[in-house]
């Protein structure tokens, strides 16, 4: 993993306990980082989650860059 | 000019809200639906705050674990409907309100009769079938939807379907698409919640309705805001239209959605077993009882029965040799869910039921008995 091009990783609810809060990843686009995290944590692949890059929900291939922060968001269902 | 209420004088007397905006919640209408955690909160602010006209919506009866999060409810009311408590708790509270309850849980046919008649719509339940089937009907019928979900410490409000200044909406389904299976997540009844944090999102939940219902602005549209009550930590995202985000295109479509199946729940063929009908049946029937939860949890049953825990049952369906099988587990989910995998394996003459409830509710309803 190349360190100028980490980007750092935000985990909530499920996810979090599957990842940990907090990591970092080097990935071009969304898509090579999803195939990644599924690869590095299987148990992801049994949950549904939306991606934010820098706080805005993406949908579909998005670019990453260096110093970009993403955030992996499950939906919460309690009340 | 309306006369000035006492009742509402630290409203009258804050800047920015004054007699206008009091006069805007009591011309109002919200319907709450779900009465618990979320609930319980959110209708105590919008009743003590003075909209005019409030619906309750919910179809369960308050037990014993609820009150350590569910605030409108005392201990001599386990066993009654949330709705009907509810709605004499917040009556006494504000008599100058109009208020209706309905002791029912939500389906697609009351959200269409329902929902016309109320400005505002809030999500306060608690599963996911409900919260995609309140989605798409708040889209499909034009209502403002402020939401809010709970995860262990972690909490999620947003306000759906609202127009902004250009007159763009989003909704639910722009930030999950497509309904999770039920099974991903679990609900406070397995993983368990610290009472307060529905206490905080509900009462939050009740802040944007009158914010939105006054016009005070900075409300949580194209916004999902998320709170962890362990660090204090809030992380705000921004939501923009998802392509993928398909809601059924018209009013009777919806109406033919089964949401519970789209969610993963509920199954065609399967009995439900109270907890006050068990003994009975257990001695009547004689049938196989399976025990579904994981081999390290408790309490254990003093009824026969084989574990065979739902991981292990998803892996391999044995074959069971019972005309009669009874699957039971915590909370009557996982229950659920491992009858509907064993009624496909099995005839269609053979009889599948499952403890509604799980063991929570068999210990409440025992515990009722001996009080």
């Amino acid at each position: 993993m190349q360190h100028n091009t980490a980007i750092k990783i935000l985990s909530f609810g499920l996810i979090a306990e599957i990842t940990g809060p907090e990591f970092s990843a080097a990935a071009e686009d969304t898509q090579a980082l999803q195939s990644q995290l599924l690869a590095r944590f299987p148990k992801l692949s049994e949950t549904k989650f939306a991606i934010a890059v820098n706080r805005n929900i993406v949908h579909g291939l998005t670019p990453l860059s260096t110093a970009d922060e993403v955030a992996l968001m499950p939906p919460y269902s309690g009340g | 000019m309306m006369q000035p209420n006492p009742r509402y004088q630290r409203h009258y007397d804050l800047q920015d809200f004054g007699v206008a905006a009091q006069q805007k919640l009591e011309r109002a209408s919200v319907l709450v639906i779900g009465a618990g955690g979320l609930g319980c909160p959110a209708l105590l602010y919008l009743a003590g705050a003075g909209v005019g006209k409030i619906g309750i919506v919910d179809g369960d009866a308050v037990s014993l674990s609820n009150l350590h999060r569910q605030v409108l409810y005392v201990t001599a009311d386990i066993g009654r409907p949330k709705s009907a408590v509810a709605f004499q708790r917040l009556s006494e509270l504000n008599p100058e309100i109009e208020i209706e309850h309905f002791n029912y849980f939500i389906t697609n046919q009351k959200a269409v009769e329902l929902f016309p008649q109320y400005d505002l719509i809030l999500d306060c339940t608690d599963n996911f079938a409900a919260r995609y089937l309140i989605n798409d009907a708040c889209v499909l019928l034009g209502k403002p939807l402020v939401f809010g979900a709970i995860f262990r410490y972690e909490g999620q409000v947003a306000v759906f379907n609202l127009a902004d200044e250009s007159g763009l909406k989003t909704n639910y389904r722009d930030l999950f698409p497509i309904p999770p299976n039920q099974n991903e997540v679990e609900d406070c009844n397995h993983a368990g919640v610290l009472g307060v944090l529905p206490g905080i999102i509900g009462t939050l939940m009740a802040n944007e309705a009158i914010k939105i219902l006054c016009s005070l602005g900075h409300d949580l549209r194209h916004k999902l805001w998320t709170f962890n009550l362990r660090h204090y930590q809030n992380y705000t995202l921004a939501l923009s239209p998802n392509p993928a985000a398909i809601v059924p295109k018209d009013i009777e479509t919806f109406l033919s959605v089964d949401y519970h199946w789209l969610c993963g729940v509920g199954g065609t063929g399967i009995d439900e077993i109270s907890p006050q009908e068990l003994s009975v049946y257990l001695t009547s029937q004689n049938p196989l009882v399976i025990d579904v939860r994981e081999r390290h949890e408790s309490p254990e049953v003093d009824f026969e029965h084989v574990r065979i825990p739902l991981s292990e049952l998803k892996k391999q369906l044995p074959n069971f040799d019972s005309e009669s099988i009874v699957v039971f587990c915590q909370s009557g989910k996982r229950s659920l869910e491992a009858a509907t995998l064993i009624r496909a394996s099995l005839p269609e003459s053979s009889k599948i039921s499952h403890l509604k409830g799980g063991i929570l509710a068999l210990q409440e309803f025992a515990h009722g008995q001996n009080t």
